[in-house]
């Protein structure tokens, strides 16, 4: 395939420094709020089609680390790889172009839009009809179909948090950052979210997830991560980490 | 009556005024307290160019609106911008404005003195209205303010660029994660914000006098009536404007006009003890 005459493997030359199975690298990253550091010299990596766990006790960094890779904070050390392109410190409007939906911890919908306002600010920078895009929310969340003209804010949390969802897969990102996805929802709901996750990921969506709910988030998981104080602490499959007896004590409460 | 009708077209420029002041407050979070001496910026623009170039009132009145604009974009680009790369105090923000505030008066008062000036329209005889009279110029002025607040309405809730500006004031680290390039909605805010001030002062000339601080004493009346909406709320602000408007001028009936500012002084230190979110609701 060509690209404005450009052999695509030749386009991407030089970046592919690494196994092209890797969606998103991030190598040995420092970054943190304006003068300080709250991440020092993080690295992670996910292969394409991953879901990937990030646990650590509160305060350690994981939403720092989201915000980070998103652009949204200023990158003092480290490099960021995304599909094998070099997305260090770039705006967060170009990573969402590159493919890469973000659905933050807090304040994850817009609550005085309606629910299909808030999914077509999800496709606002996308120059195409968004009837279909809405039309693939709508089959993994059905109530947003019903609800489309009911402000985000009246809704309930679990229906708050399938709008945040919505948002962020408008565009079909291949890589969904997810911030504690079930913190503060019903158990029935809790278990929606998970469901809804799986369902995600199968349709090919690569999966960054932070999660309190550590055990359920890393037996959904390929691989995990362990942050402590901003730095890296353990790491491996899921079943692994679930296993080990120091994260067990540590950050799975035994 | 006649109070309900000058209450009406007051009302309905605070309104109008109001929302430019709300919808950058909610986006910002900063008050811009230059916001009022854009309005009475519009209106001598508005002057200049209907009396001293002679062009028909219509036209002026665009010109005011475009050079209000013109006016809040460079500014925008000029200091709001850079000062939010650097990530300024919101107090440093409100003083900057301030600052503006008093340059932009006292250059219309430099360039205009202070004298009070009217646009050159014939002086009209009123119709009878239910034993009231209602003036041309008032009824010209509910006209244009109820079809700008249709059109604010159209754009804000019908197309993207004012869902987004709504998006924006609710969340702005929401709709940069969205990827929607906020500065160029920011700027679109202020263009909208600060082309209906202009309208406002434009429209203001034409039932009082112009003055160069026309407009910073319309600065209390429009923060009685966005907490009286609820901050950010567009709706909320033009009830909120109505709400005061009506209740200035029905105030003089049993108070001396002195005190009509007083009102929404009074009524903005009521609401913000006992409804601080407002009679409707924040936009949150
Ligand atoms: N906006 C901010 N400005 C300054 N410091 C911040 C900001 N947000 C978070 N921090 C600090 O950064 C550190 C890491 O916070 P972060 O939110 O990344 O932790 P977390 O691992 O996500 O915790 P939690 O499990 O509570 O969500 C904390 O010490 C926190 O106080
Ligand atoms: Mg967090």
């Amino acid at each position: 395939m060509y690209i404005w005459g450009v052999r695509d493997d030749e386009w991407g030359d030089g970046l592919m420094e690494n196994d092209d199975t890797m969606i998103l690298e991030v190598d040995n990253i420092v970054s943190g709020y304006t003068d300080l550091d709250i991440l020092h010299g993080i690295s992670i990596g996910i292969e394409s089609g991953e879901i990937v766990s990030i646990i650590g006790p509160n305060g350690s960094g994981k939403s720092t680390l989201m915000k980070t890779i998103f652009g949204l904070l200023r990158i003092r050390d480290g490099r960021i790889v995304f599909k094998g392109e070099d997305i260090t410190g770039i705006m967060p409007e170009r990573i969402v172009r590159k493919g890469m939906g973000y659905v933050p911890q807090e304040k994850e919908f817009f609550s005085s839009l309606t629910v299909l306002e808030n999914l077509e600010m999800g496709a606002f920078i996308s120059d195409c009809d968004i009837s279909e895009s809405l039309e693939r929310v709508y089959r993994i969340f059905p109530v947003l179909a019903e609800k489309g003209r009911i402000r985000a804010g009246a809704l309930s949390g679990g229906e708050q948090r399938m709008v945040g969802f919505g948002r962020a897969l408008m565009l079909s990102p291949d890589l969904l950052l997810l911030d504690e996805p079930s913190a503060g929802l019903a158990p029935k709901m809790r278990d929606m979210v998970f469901g809804k996750i799986i369902e995600i990921n199968r349709s090919g969506t690569s999966i960054l997830i932070v999660e309190q709910n550590a055990k359920r988030s890393l037996a959904i998981s390929d691989r995990g991560y362990v942050l402590e104080m901003g730095r890296n602490r353990f790491e491996g499959a899921g079943c692994e980490l679930l296993e080990n007896e120091d994260v067990l004590r540590l950050y799975l409460g035994g | 009556m006649q109070l309900i009708i000058n209450g009406l077209v007051i009302g309905s420029i605070i309104a109008i005024t109001a929302i430019g002041l709300s919808m950058i407050y909610k986006t910002l979070n900063f008050v811009n307290f230059a916001h009022g001496d854009f309005v009475a910026f519009a209106a001598y623009i508005a002057f200049f160019a209907n009396k001293e170039l002679g062009v028909h009132l219509a036209v002026a009145f665009l010109i005011a609106i475009l050079a209000t604009m013109l006016l809040g974009v460079s500014m925008e680009k000029v200091v709001w911008r850079p000062m939010r790369r650097k990530k300024a105090s919101r107090t440093a923000l409100i003083i900057i404005s301030i600052g503006f505030a008093l340059v932009l008066r006292n250059t219309l008062l430099f360039i205009w003195g202070g004298s009070t000036r009217c646009y050159d329209i014939p002086v009209r005889r009123g119709f009878d209205f239910f034993g009231a009279t209602i003036t041309h110029n008032q009824v010209l002025v509910i006209i244009v303010a109820f079809i700008l607040m249709f059109l604010l309405h159209y754009l804000l809730s019908r197309t993207m660029i004012g869902k987004a500006m709504r998006a924006l004031s609710d969340n702005i680290d929401l709709a940069r994660i969205s990827g929607i390039n906020v500065d160029q909605v920011i700027l679109w805010t202020w263009v909208i914000g600060l082309g209906l001030a202009a309208s406002g002062g434009v429209l203001y000339g034409l039932v009082t006098a112009i003055r160069p601080s026309m407009g910073w004493y319309l600065l209390l009346p429009m923060f009685a009536a966005i907490i009286l909406g609820g901050i950010g709320n567009p709706y909320g602000t033009i009830a909120g404007g109505m709400v005061i408007g009506l209740s200035q001028e029905l105030s003089t009936a049993v108070l001396p006009t002195e005190y009509k500012f007083a009102v929404s002084f009074v009524v903005m230190a009521v609401m913000l003890l006992i409804k601080p979110e407002g009679l409707f609701g924040g936009a949150k």
